[in-house]
């Protein structure tokens, strides 16, 4: 297979350029849940904000991945570096899934529980944090399960604007009209996908509530 | 009960409840005495859930009062208040990821009991409500119905509040289960004298356990009587439930543990 052999041949390159995507994907995934996880949270208990939150990030998922890197690139302090920009296109990216899983999570915890919560003195806080993320972990996860694999795909776009990542192979074996060139990207790209999705699964289970 | 010698623990003082364009509740005027078992009865949609959540301050009033032991609710630390009141409602809501030592213990928990006194009060609360020991390590989904409104009622009464509030507690039971929990709560309140405010639909409940019935109807209350007096009142709504309830009412307002 010619193209295992490109890659043994070019090893150092293809696992400098794994970790490059991991370092994308990672960040505006930690990035998204850090904002999206909160912003869930907040939909759920004020459902007044719910619509215009959820169509905001419905709209950002539906700018061309092309397109937003572009509409950033002007940006001063982040055009300055190209991993700062796919970083934060990524973790706009990566919102819907994240708000709309915790937002769903929460609604869904049985009404009879929060009400006994609520009933029996438990302060907001004590109820957030000690029944409803527990109950809501899982679907939770299962929505940054669902980021992730569209960030791994989505970052290898990020090699357009010089972010780096696995998409430098893709881009160039297509440059080059090179096949080889193009799944050395191409196929650690969709283990990592594969990967992660298997990863957060696991971990989803582990967390499921009874 | 000598509701004249003294002063009642909860105290409606002409509340009025409304939601949008529906008055849930009007001019509801009710005292609720220190160990009484009070009975809310009344058909669906009458305002029995609503009654009891403006207690906890689940809801608050449009206008008037409510006043527990003596403290305006409006003045009162929710937090305090709601942990000074049991609550025990249909469709229990026990936390399913929590087994049920913590379900009973998360109260005590969190008013700072050390973890020994609380796992001799969760021993000691589920003696009470008639479940065996080993089923503290057990989770909500491993019980009965019956066994589940159990640990509720346990849960309820972990830090031994004053007053109990029950919505239709034992409403989604089988008949044989219900019975043997309104037996079970009859022999709890003679040893406990906790001041229970308890909705039914159920008339034969309500003369059972009741040490009066509040008749309610489309958000306004009716009628209190004692259970004895309930059989003979003329007033037609009382007639109507007598009717449609039938025979054998007596023997249910006999409060017999039986
Ligand atoms: N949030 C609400 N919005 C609209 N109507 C409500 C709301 N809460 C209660 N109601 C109405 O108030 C009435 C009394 O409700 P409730 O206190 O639950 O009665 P009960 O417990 O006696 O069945 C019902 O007709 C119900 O439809
Ligand atoms: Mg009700």
């Amino acid at each position: 297979m010619n193209v295992f052999r490109f890659m043994l041949h070019n090893h150092e390159q293809v696992l400098e350029l794994t970790l490059e995507h991991l370092r994308l994907v990672g960040f505006s995934t930690l990035l998204a849940m850090l904002i999206g996880i909160p912003l869930g949270i907040g939909i759920a208990h004020w459902p007044r904000f719910n619509k215009p939150v959820l169509a905001t990030a419905n709209i950002i998922q539906t700018i061309p991945s092309l397109a937003l890197f572009g509409f950033l690139l002007p940006v001063p302090w982040l055009g300055a570096r190209a991993d700062r920009l796919a970083i934060l296109a990524l973790t706009l990216y990566a919102l819907l899934p994240i708000i709309r899983n915790t937002y769903t999570g929460i609604r869904g915890v049985d009404a009879a529980v929060v009400e006994a919560a609520r009933g029996m003195g438990l302060t907001e806080s004590q109820l957030l944090f000690q029944v409803e993320l527990p109950l809501a972990v899982s679907v939770i996860l299962s929505g940054v399960r669902v980021a992730v694999v569209i960030s791994v795909g989505l970052a290898t776009i990020a090699a357009a604007i010089g972010a780096g990542g696995l998409g430098e192979f893709i881009f160039r074996g297509l440059a080059m009209v090179d096949d080889r060139v193009i799944l050395a990207g191409a196929i650690p790209a969709a283990l990592l996908a594969l990967l992660a999705d298997f990863g957060v699964g696991w971990l989803e289970r582990r967390l499921q509530p009874r | 009960m000598q509701p004249a010698a003294t002063s009642p623990v909860i105290e409606f003082l002409d509340v009025s409840y409304r939601v949008a364009d529906t008055q849930v509740l009007s001019g509801f005027n009710l005292q609720v005495y220190g160990g009484e078992t009070l009975v809310l009865l009344g058909r669906s949609g009458s305002g029995k859930t609503t009654s009891l959540k403006l207690v906890n301050r689940l809801l608050t009033p449009t206008s008037g009062d409510i006043r527990v032991k003596g403290l305006s609710n409006k003045d009162a630390d929710l937090i305090r208040l709601r942990r000074g009141i049991g609550y025990v409602i249909q469709d229990v809501g026990l936390f399913p990821h929590f087994t049920i030592e913590r379900n009973i213990g998360l109260v005590p928990k969190i008013e700072g009991w050390p973890e020994e006194r609380i796992r001799v009060r969760v021993q000691e609360l589920l003696q009470t409500v008639g479940l065996e020991p080993g089923i503290a390590s057990r989770y909500p989904h491993q019980l009965s119905g019956g066994q589940r409104q159990r640990v509720g009622v346990a849960r309820a009464l972990a830090a031994d509040p004053e007053i109990l509030l029950m919505d239709e507690p034992f409403g989604a039971l089988d008949p044989l289960t219900r019975d043997e929990l309104q037996r079970e709560f009859l022999l709890l309140q003679q040893r406990l004298h906790k001041t229970v405010v308890f909705v039914t639909h159920d008339l034969r409940e309500a003369l059972r356990l009741g040490s009066r019935i509040a008749l309610m109807e489309a958000g306004r209350l009716v009628t209190v009587l004692a259970p004895e007096d309930f059989l003979r009142s003329t007033d037609p709504l009382a007639a109507a439930y007598i009717r449609a309830f039938g025979e054998g009412l007596e023997s249910a307002a006999n409060r017999g543990t039986s």
